[in-house]
């Protein structure tokens, strides 16, 4: 009794009190438990049971970059919630309209080519073993005669890979911790995320809702989705995706040709993601490549998931074109066919069949197709957002539409639409602070169930 | 200031460098053709590049009339050069400050990076080779590629769900990065039955390659890090890129602030633990390429019980697990307390033919926990999300029929076909009196070549049998005097190779 008269308890915090028992006095060892107001990631709770405090540890530091993470990546994120919602309403009929995943089978002229190659794979003359690791030389000039005749890209500056999300983080290993780099705001996350990973960043500032040491450029419909270069400070690398996920705006010639003198006069380099680049229409720029100039201060990065629903057979590529060089004239190209022979091994050989056969006279028709199909879903989805009243962005260049909710969080606009009507969206915060008040609806899915999802939108804002 | 009278004499008014290059080159003003930078030789015929913005500077030797001179300097050098006899004249911005060079510097870890990839570098001799005897028929004992085709009832399986994504119920879109369950459920059960391995601690990839640089991007530049020595280059090349590494060291041979722990026969291919100071992590590949040896069960027990006394995480790779014929562990989990310190990479290249395909996995244990009790599986995790979207689904397909039973026999045959050329080669190398190493439990031979230097030895093969080979000195100067050759080929082609070199060394 008189122990704990005397002695000086420090009353414990409502976490730990649990896990102590009350007499006793040892001291409190901190524990770094992930937590976050949002559902964090991957976060298994580590809860720090007694017995577990005494379990084996290394004595290894966890890196500091991961650390400054915020939650888990958003799209799983995304997903959770949507199997949440489905455990609720069991019978509901959920449709995914969140995540930009696509739907439609893929043409049977590329499927074919594939299974051809697999079986080939069990023949002497037709079975191959390592490719190189900028991918097969025929799938290399199809790419360039394909997307880049004219544009003076050849088949050696272009790098096959397994995505462009892949290809982000293998840019960002070339281009190493001590560039800065700038962001569209919003942006698709993958940018940011790989860059506070390769220690880019300083840390996440709450209020503002940005890392520091990035520099965010605002993309809103005051500045037509385009940010206001003169405003913009110059940093290393610059992330430019047109069409743009999320907003789905595209950037015009002129407005790319700025980017272009603006990257030129500050030495930068700008990493363009065409990913969409597809689904254009008219005039509008497909490659940053069309801007004179812009070889020696770009690098393009596609993928054919969205043109093909290559989504799950991952393929795509990037293009670093020989005129784009370090400011010790070393070609940045020598350097990221050093990452790509040691981090990677080249995309399937299965997966650049289908690929090739993507490139034929017959696939590309067939490519679009898809891609118009997707493009009407998405016009679907813009008239009915419109006739309800809302300011509607995007939509014309790409897949997404980006619907603005003005005063309201996008997170609880994403939750009322999920419960109310149990359609799945990407809330506008997720992607930046400059998202806030936006839901992206993404137009990848079946017909009827796009139709259905813009039937319970009408029902559920009318 | 007038104009020089003849423009072409110049050398740079109107044409910049043609590669955008800063390169100081200092000389009379005759030769302007083509590549100004960089062909032009002149006087003192002095290159160097530049790392700052520079200028180009016109001088007129007032020496000599209407000579004139050009050179390309920082600028912040213009006021320290004495130019005696020079009159600057004029001068011009070089593209380099500002129009074709960006300003990005160039990753100074990629720098430090001594040499080429090994292995493109092996196929880029290969095909120098081939330029010089077009008539050669090369044997190609060198990359560990596999050459026999994928069993049919894989390969069926692959072509049946790419079919299937042509199909409104076979489509099927983005995967889960971690890979697909029944995979996922199929490795575990396969590889580490009874070792307490649970389905989610498997996350499929497109390789182990790819995998190593994922876990180097997970555990990032501040660790420190141990490799064999001998090693798969993989290890050392992406601890360099990802910054954990100091200067290539031409002395040793070997990179600032790496361990590298010696593994030859001397010590039965194991490192002396006792003299291997603490690192963070273990790179540690069993069976080994290059060496072929497959670490026993005391050997991995003794470096389970280092790693746990150090706090450390071992990187085991297992990709050639399939091979061992004896009783060696094939999983680092058969060694108690392993799933506390450690983390398995493998890969199907090896097992099935997949090296084109594209598959593997890695093994990220929930009892491994960082210092500050972060389990380590939620940080990969994150990376996989993050960084990398899911293995080909249609490798996935293929993986799983590897590991049905009949599958799993189809590979393993051809995995046996690969042994039994490792015995030919063994039994070739040492009828002609060479110490040979491995071979039996992994599909490399170990050649010993006393006293020779193996990028000699490997030329001198090339050269007189056109076989091409690995030298030992390109997995780490431990490799030094031993040549590593593979016994992936066809068994007439293994035959052919072993006939010339009996011919030949003998």
């Amino acid at each position: 009794m008189s122990v704990i008269h005397n002695c000086h308890v420090t009353p414990l915090s409502s976490s730990s009190s649990a896990f102590f028992a009350q007499n006793r006095l040892s001291v409190v060892r901190t524990q770094i438990v992930s937590v976050s107001h949002k559902k964090a990631g991957v976060c298994k709770c580590v809860a720090t049971s007694p017995a577990e405090q005494t379990a084996y540890k290394t004595n290894v530091s966890r890196n500091g970059n991961i650390a400054k993470l915020q939650a888990g990546y958003l799209f799983p994120e995304i997903g959770r919630r949507k199997a949440a919602h489905m455990l609720k309403y069991p019978d509901a009929q959920v449709i995914s309209l969140g995540i930009g995943d696509t739907t439609e089978p893929i043409p049977d002229v590329i499927t074919s080519a594939m299974a051809k190659r697999a079986l080939d794979l069990s023949t002497v003359e037709g079975y191959s073993g390592y490719g190189a690791e900028q991918g097969e030389k025929k799938l290399r000039a199809q790419l360039a005669s394909t997307f880049y005749a004219n544009l003076g890209i050849e088949e050696d500056d272009i790098f096959v890979s397994d995505g462009a999300k892949s290809d982000i983080s293998r840019l960002q290993v070339l281009f190493g911790s001590n560039v800065t780099m700038a962001v569209q705001d919003p942006s698709y996350p993958a940018y940011v995320d790989s860059s506070v990973i390769i220690g880019q960043t300083g840390q996440f500032q709450k209020d503002i809702e940005k890392f520091a040491n990035i520099e965010y450029m605002k993309c809103t419909p005051e500045n037509d989705f385009f940010p206001d270069l003169s405003k913009v400070s110059r940093t290393d690398i610059i992330f430019f995706c047109s069409p743009n996920n999320p907003t789905g705006s595209a950037a015009s010639r002129e407005q790319l040709t700025a980017l272009v003198k603006f990257a030129k006069d500050n030495g930068s380099i700008i990493i363009y993601d065409s990913a969409y680049a597809m689904y254009v229409s008219g005039d509008t720029p497909k490659s940053i490549f069309e801007i004179p100039g812009a070889k020696e201060v770009a690098i393009e990065t596609a993928s054919f998931s969205k043109y093909a629903g290559f989504t799950g057979v991952r393929l795509g590529w990037t293009v670093v074109p020989k005129e784009l060089k370090y400011s010790d004239g070393f070609p940045v190209a020598k350097d990221f066919n050093r990452i790509v022979c040691t981090g990677f091994n080249g995309a399937s050989n299965i997966a650049q069949a289908g690929g090739i056969a993507c490139l034929s006279p017959e696939g590309l028709e067939a490519m679009h197709e898809v891609v118009g199909f997707y493009k009407e879903n998405t016009k679907i989805i813009v008239d009915t957002f419109t006739s309800l009243g809302f300011k509607v962005y995007g939509g014309i260049h790409a897949p997404y539409v980006w619907v603005h909710f003005p005063g309201q969080s996008s997170w609880d606009v994403f939750s009322e639409i999920l419960e109310k009507t149990h359609v799945v969206t990407t809330p506008g915060s997720g992607f930046g602070p400059a998202g806030e008040g936006f839901v992206r609806v993404s137009a990848f899915g079946h017909r009827s169930n796009v139709l259905e999802a813009c039937r319970r939108f009408k029902e559920l804002y009318k | 200031m007038e104009e020089p009278s003849d423009g072409r004499r110049m050398g740079g008014a109107e044409r910049r460098p043609a590669e955008g290059r800063s390169i100081a080159t200092v000389g009379g003003g005759e030769k302007k053709e083509g590549n100004a930078g960089g062909e032009y030789g002149g006087r003192w015929g002095r290159r160097r590049r530049w790392s700052s913005p520079t200028v180009l500077l016109v001088f007129k030797n007032t020496k000599r009339k209407f000579r004139y001179t050009y050179m390309i300097f920082p600028v912040s050098y213009i006021n320290k050069i004495p130019f005696y006899d020079l009159q600057i004249i004029k001068m011009f911005k070089t593209c380099a400050a500002t129009i074709r060079c960006t300003k990005v510097v160039r990753n100074v870890n990629l720098e430090k990076l001594r040499h080429n990839y090994l292995f493109p570098e092996i196929e880029a001799r290969a095909l120098e080779h081939m330029k010089k005897y077009p008539d050669a028929d090369i044997i190609r004992l060198g990359i560990g590629d596999t050459t026999e085709p994928i069993p049919d009832i894989i390969t069926s399986n692959m072509a049946e769900y790419a079919r299937g994504l042509s199909t409104r119920t076979g489509y099927k879109g983005y995967g889960a990065e971690q890979g697909n369950k029944d995979l996922r459920k199929a490795i575990a059960e396969s590889f580490y039955k009874g070792l307490g391995v649970k389905d989610a601690e498997v996350f499929v990839s497109d390789g182990a390659q790819c995998d190593i640089s994922r876990l180097q991007l997970l555990l990032g530049s501040s660790v420190s890090v141990a490799v064999q020595d001998p090693n798969f280059p993989a290890y050392m090349d992406s601890s360099v890129i990802i910054g954990q590494t100091g200067d290539f060291l031409d002395e040793t041979l070997k990179y600032k602030n790496i361990e590298y722990m010696t593994c030859g026969p001397q010590n039965n291919f194991f490192p002396d633990l006792s003299t291997a100071s603490r690192t963070d992590i273990i790179f540690f590949c069993s069976p080994n390429n290059p060496t072929g040896h497959a670490a026993s069960r005391e050997q991995l027990t003794q470096l389970v019980e280092f790693a746990r006394k150090n706090g450390s995480i071992i990187v085991y790779d297992s990709a050639y697990s399939v091979y061992i014929t004896d009783d060696s562990p094939r999983s680092i989990y058969e060694i108690p307390g392993a799933r506390e310190c450690a983390i398995e990479v493998s890969s199907f290249s090896k097992i099935a033919g997949f090296t084109g395909v594209r598959l593997g996995w890695t093994v990220v244990p929930d009892e491994l926990y960082y210092a500050n009790k972060v389990p380590v599986i939620n940080d990969y995790d994150r990376i996989v999300c993050t960084c990398f979207n899911g293995a080909s689904r249609i490798a996935q397909a293929g993986g799983l029929a590897c590991l049905s039973s009949d599958g799993f026999k189809a590979v393993m045959s051809v995995v046996d076909y690969y042994m039994e050329n490792a015995k030919i080669l063994i039994e070739t190398f040492s009828s002609l009196g060479l110490v040979v190493y491995g071979g039996v439990n992994a599909p490399y031979v170990w050649v010993h070549f006393p006293g020779s230097r193996s990028w000699d030895v490997f030329s001198e093969i090339l050269t007189k049998t056109h076989i091409i080979t690995v030298p030992g000195s390109g997995f780490g100067p431990g490799g030094e005097g031993c040549i590593r050759v593979s016994a992936f080929g066809q068994r007439e082609r293994i035959l052919e190779a072993c006939a010339r070199l009996r011919s030949v060394l003998l």
